[in-house]
């Protein structure tokens, strides 16, 4: 089955760009036919001559970042986009989210749509779509929430995933955290599931684990786009009897997002270096998946400096949190102490891939303490696996998480348009385009709401 | 082939059209640095239409051809004829024709309201249908910039009335004024009250003002003759510096004011530059007002720009990139006389250009931003930008443009000089004898920067107190 891609605005433009190079490189090696041909239905269709076409749709409201992510990818000599497959016009969003969802949505709406039409009609069988921005800007957030919304009304019945960049927390758009809470409130009651990454920490693992000096957008995009090839390339489930999966957006989604009031979804994956490095590492099981259950358990973004400190509640704590109705503590603004605050888990996906996968030990993830009390560890907790390397890593694990661990970043995003709004600054910007007070009042009153279930799972 | 963002230049009265006339030079000396090719690009076209001459009608080439005649995308104003002449007899006078000239005689003899009331209704129908021409020829209109001084006749009372003619017939297109404000030694004596009056039109008309200090320009001039003249052995200044030099430019000799125009013609060439070259991180006009205004009248954005001192001594690359990054709050670096670092900011941008990447510019926010005070709800308040394209003869450069409340200065400045004047009622027969002026348009101009001061000051004296964070909504359980 066939995953097709929306890319929108210049973030999304630029992530799934990477996305499809490396989906396009890790399935070329043609030694694991099986894995190859699903990985490349899955993302490519091929024409004629036999050349590889990624199934995506470019979206922008300005041309240049579209001419360039469709002159690398022609120039790359191993896929390319199709040449009916983009739209964009001659001028941008201007970060505003009621431009890009008031304005440029309703107004291309139509050619959009043929364009993604046309995307899913070549699919022999669709297992879903993916729409990729970013939060911040006015085209990725605004535009991308309008076609998400589009797509929800025309596919009512296949699974939408969205893939957001969040903003680094200062520096890129001072009205980010304005377009974040709006795109958010309304992807809520659209998507099936979110797949979060966060660009400080993305950046982080760029500096630390890669090493990177200079490090530039490319260089983040690609670590999003490994974190994702690692997910959305084929693998085996418990019930898929010895055959790659067959629908990589729905499982994700059936695996992980059990009730509407949770959809979004952290990423970590184990281990991450250096491109030179990896030659002359030498890979197990043990130790990565020991690293990456503690950053699960200590929402350690990355694998260094993982707190260990931070323990499971014992069985004791969780009967006695379980009576004294809910911890409410968790809620924004605990400060430094917050971050060693144990990390709840309402359902967790762990994806291995390379030698000797089925030897590798897995239990210490299906540990009750881990989860609500209200759904089991069988329920909560899945294994994919590929006997496939993923993009040179001999042994590599990703973490698809549907925990507490985007909390703080969710409620400081909240909290600073929150702080922004009482001042009333900025807020002529959208009314001029047509989004109201009352739509500020009733995105923010969601998020609340998200903010607070989260808090609350015990 | 549909052609890319494109922007409209109006420059009007006599300084106007002298940093106009080094803009379009600059511009076209940095599009042949870039454009090795020959061939009409999307970089090309924001500015500048290409024309095959040889069509009766003037027709415009498609993008992909060569560079056929390039023909600026812009209408120059002026009450008196000498510098448009001026214009048109040099080099440049091929990038305009007669139907983007708007010229008269007599001037506007230092009043605004000759410029304002009496040429504005003479040359209404005239200023509109050249805008409208000149609009047509842009498939995608996305920004007005108007470029014009405060304290004459004609930039400062036609060049605001210009303002609201776009504003009437152009409604969704951005206005960006660059407004070259006047020295308190200005030698023309009514500038404090065409400064005020022209005041009030910008709070009202345009979406964004980047304000200009004469004074400020002189010192930076003065500054760089003097380091390059006298300064120490080894630290020359290099004179194929784009930002002060038109060294490269169609223009051979230069004339006395060329060096300051230059500063502000590179001001412009900078803001423009991620909507004509490519970038990591781009940042189109439109989102210039987006960020950096957060209530309409509040949109007046303190401009400084780096390297300005350029030296040709060798040093660490990282050490001179943050180095350019640390002048930019400088006060030496900025074109308005102020210091921004001891006033609030409400919202600042950065907008580089040339080899710099994200993490560079991380690093730095991060360096700079605890001894910068930021308003309490807007503490992340940053815009970046990242043009891969730097300025000719110089690897990186940045402009910083700050919604900061030290602009308030330059106002409480003008509100003196023109209360001093206005108390005794000097040369307002001049203006009062002008069809359509009252006494009332003084007051309410007046008010109107009053009021504007008030606001920043209103802001300004929340700086350094500790405000909590507002109470959250709460949700029923």
């Amino acid at each position: 089955m066939s995953v097709v891609t929306v890319q929108l605005g210049q973030c999304g433009n630029q992530v799934g760009h990477e996305l499809f190079d490396v989906v396009c490189g890790d399935a070329h090696d043609g030694q694991r036919r099986s894995y190859c041909s699903v990985s490349r239905e899955r993302f490519f269709h091929q024409t004629e001559r036999g050349d590889l076409v990624a199934r995506a749709v470019l979206i922008d409201m300005e041309p240049k970042v579209i001419k360039h992510s469709m002159n690398k990818a022609a120039n790359s000599g191993r896929w390319t986009y199709g040449d009916d497959a983009h739209f964009s016009q001659k001028q941008g969003s201007g970060n505003n989210w009621a431009n890009g969802f008031c304005v440029h949505g309703p107004r291309h709406e139509a050619a959009l749509e043929e364009l993604v039409r046309r995307q899913v009609e070549r699919c022999d069988r669709l297992s879903g779509l993916m729409a990729m921005m970013s939060v911040a800007g006015g085209t990725g957030s605004g535009v991308g929430t309008y076609v998400t919304q589009c797509l929800r009304d025309t596919f009512p019945k296949s699974f939408i995933v969205n893939q957001l960049t969040w903003p680094y927390g200062t520096g890129e758009v001072i009205v980010q955290n304005y377009n974040s809470v709006l795109t958010l409130a309304h992807l809520y009651g659209l998507s099936d599931a979110i797949l979060v990454h966060e660009n400080d920490t993305v950046h982080g693992i760029c500096a630390r684990l890669l090493n990177l000096k200079h490090i530039s957008f490319g260089d983040v995009n690609r670590v999003i786009a490994h974190q994702l090839g690692a997910v959305l390339q084929p693998a085996l489930t418990t019930d898929s009897h010895g055959l790659y999966s067959r629908n990589p957006l729905g499982e994700l989604a059936s695996a992980l997002v059990c009730h509407p009031e949770y959809k979004l979804l952290s990423m970590s994956t184990v281990p991450q270096m250096p491109s030179a490095s990896i030659a002359y590492s030498t890979f197990s099981w043990p130790g990565p998946l020991r690293h990456l259950r503690q950053m699960l358990v200590s929402n350690s973004k990355m694998e260094e400096g993982i707190d260990w400190q931070v323990r499971l509640p014992a069985a004791s704590e969780r009967s006695r949190s379980l009576t004294g109705g809910g911890r409410g503590g968790g809620r924004g603004g605990g400060g430094a102490a917050a971050a060693a605050i144990f990390n709840r888990s309402l359902a967790n996906l762990l994806i291995l891939r390379g030698k000797d996968v089925y030897s590798a030990e897995t239990g210490g993830f299906e540990d009750p303490a881990l989860f609500t009390s209200w759904l089991s560890p069988r329920d909560a907790f899945s294994l994919w696996k590929s006997p496939v390397p993923f993009n040179k890593y001999e042994k590599s694990a990703t973490l698809v998480s549907n925990s507490q661990a985007l909390l703080r970043p969710l409620d400081d995003m909240v909290r600073k348009a929150w702080n922004m709004f009482a001042s009333r600054a900025y807020i002529h910007q959208y009314v001029k385009f047509g989004i109201s007070e009352e739509d500020f009042l009733d995105s923010f009153t969601s998020l609340e709401q998200v903010i607070s279930s989260y808090s609350q799972l015990s | 082939m549909p052609e890319g963002d494109t922007s409209l230049c109006s420059a009007v009265g006599q300084c106007g059209n002298q940093v106009g006339c080094r803009f379009w030079d600059l511009a076209l000396r940095e599009h042949a640095h870039v454009n090795k090719t020959g061939v009409y690009d999307d970089a090309l076209s924001s500015f500048f239409r290409n024309v095959d001459s040889r069509k009766s009608d003037g027709g415009a080439c498609g993008f992909g051809g060569r560079i056929q005649h390039l023909k600026a995308r812009a209408v120059l104003v002026d009450m008196e004829e000498g510098v448009v002449n001026e214009i048109l007899q040099g080099p440049l006078s091929e990038v305009f024709d007669s139907t983007q000239l708007l010229t008269d005689v007599s001037g506007s003899g230092n009043n605004w309201a000759v410029g304002h009331m009496s040429y504005g209704s003479v040359y209404r129908e005239q200023i509109v249908d050249k805008l409208r021409k000149a609009a047509e020829h842009c498939d995608c209109l996305q920004c007005f910039f108007l470029i014009h001084s405060m304290g004459g006749g004609t930039g400062s009372g036609l060049g605001t009335r210009v303002l609201s003619l776009l504003e009437e017939e152009f409604p969704e297109v951005c206005r960006i004024v660059t407004s070259v404000y006047p020295s308190p030694e200005d030698d023309v004596i009514t500038s404090p009250y065409n400064s005020v009056l022209a005041m009030k039109e910008l709070s009202e008309h345009a979406d964004c003002v980047i304000p200009v200090e004469n004074q400020s320009l002189v010192d930076i001039v003065n500054k760089i003759k003097h380091m390059s003249d006298g300064g120490k052995p080894g630290l020359t200044i290099r004179k194929d510096s784009s930002i002060i030099s038109g060294q490269g430019g169609l223009r051979g000799a230069e004339k006395p004011f060329d060096a300051m125009n230059n500063i502000v013609a590179n001001l412009l060439l900078n803001i423009t530059s991620s909507a004509r070259f490519e970038g990591s991180l781009n940042m189109d006009l439109n989102e210039i007002a987006m960020n950096l205004v957060p209530f309409p009248r509040l949109h007046y954005l303190v401009p400084s720009l780096t390297p300005l001192y350029t030296l040709a001594d060798v040093s660490v690359p990282t050490r001179r990139l943050d180095q350019m990054f640390s002048d930019a709050f400088s006060k030496d670096h900025q074109l308005l006389r102020a210091n921004p670092k001891h006033s609030l900011y409400l919202a600042c941008a950065l907008m580089v250009r040339g080899n710099v990447q994200v993490s560079d510019l991380r690093r730095n926010i991060e360096r700079l931003r605890p001894s910068l005070p930021f308003v309490s709800w807007n503490q992340e308040g940053w815009k970046t930008g990242l043009c891969s394209v730097p300025p000719v003869g110089h690897s990186h450069s940045l402009l910083a443009l700050a919604n900061n409340t030290c602009v308030k200065s330059t106002f409480l400045d003008l509100k003196e000089r023109f209360t001093k004047l206005y108390r005794k009622k000097a040369h307002l027969h001049h203006y009062l004898h002008v069809e359509g002026m009252e006494q009332s348009c003084f007051s309410e101009a007046i008010t109107s920067l009053s009021s504007l001061i008030e606001e920043y000051h209103h802001l300004d004296a929340t700086k350094g107190k500790l405000i909590p964070d507002a109470p959250r909504l709460s949700i029923a359980r």
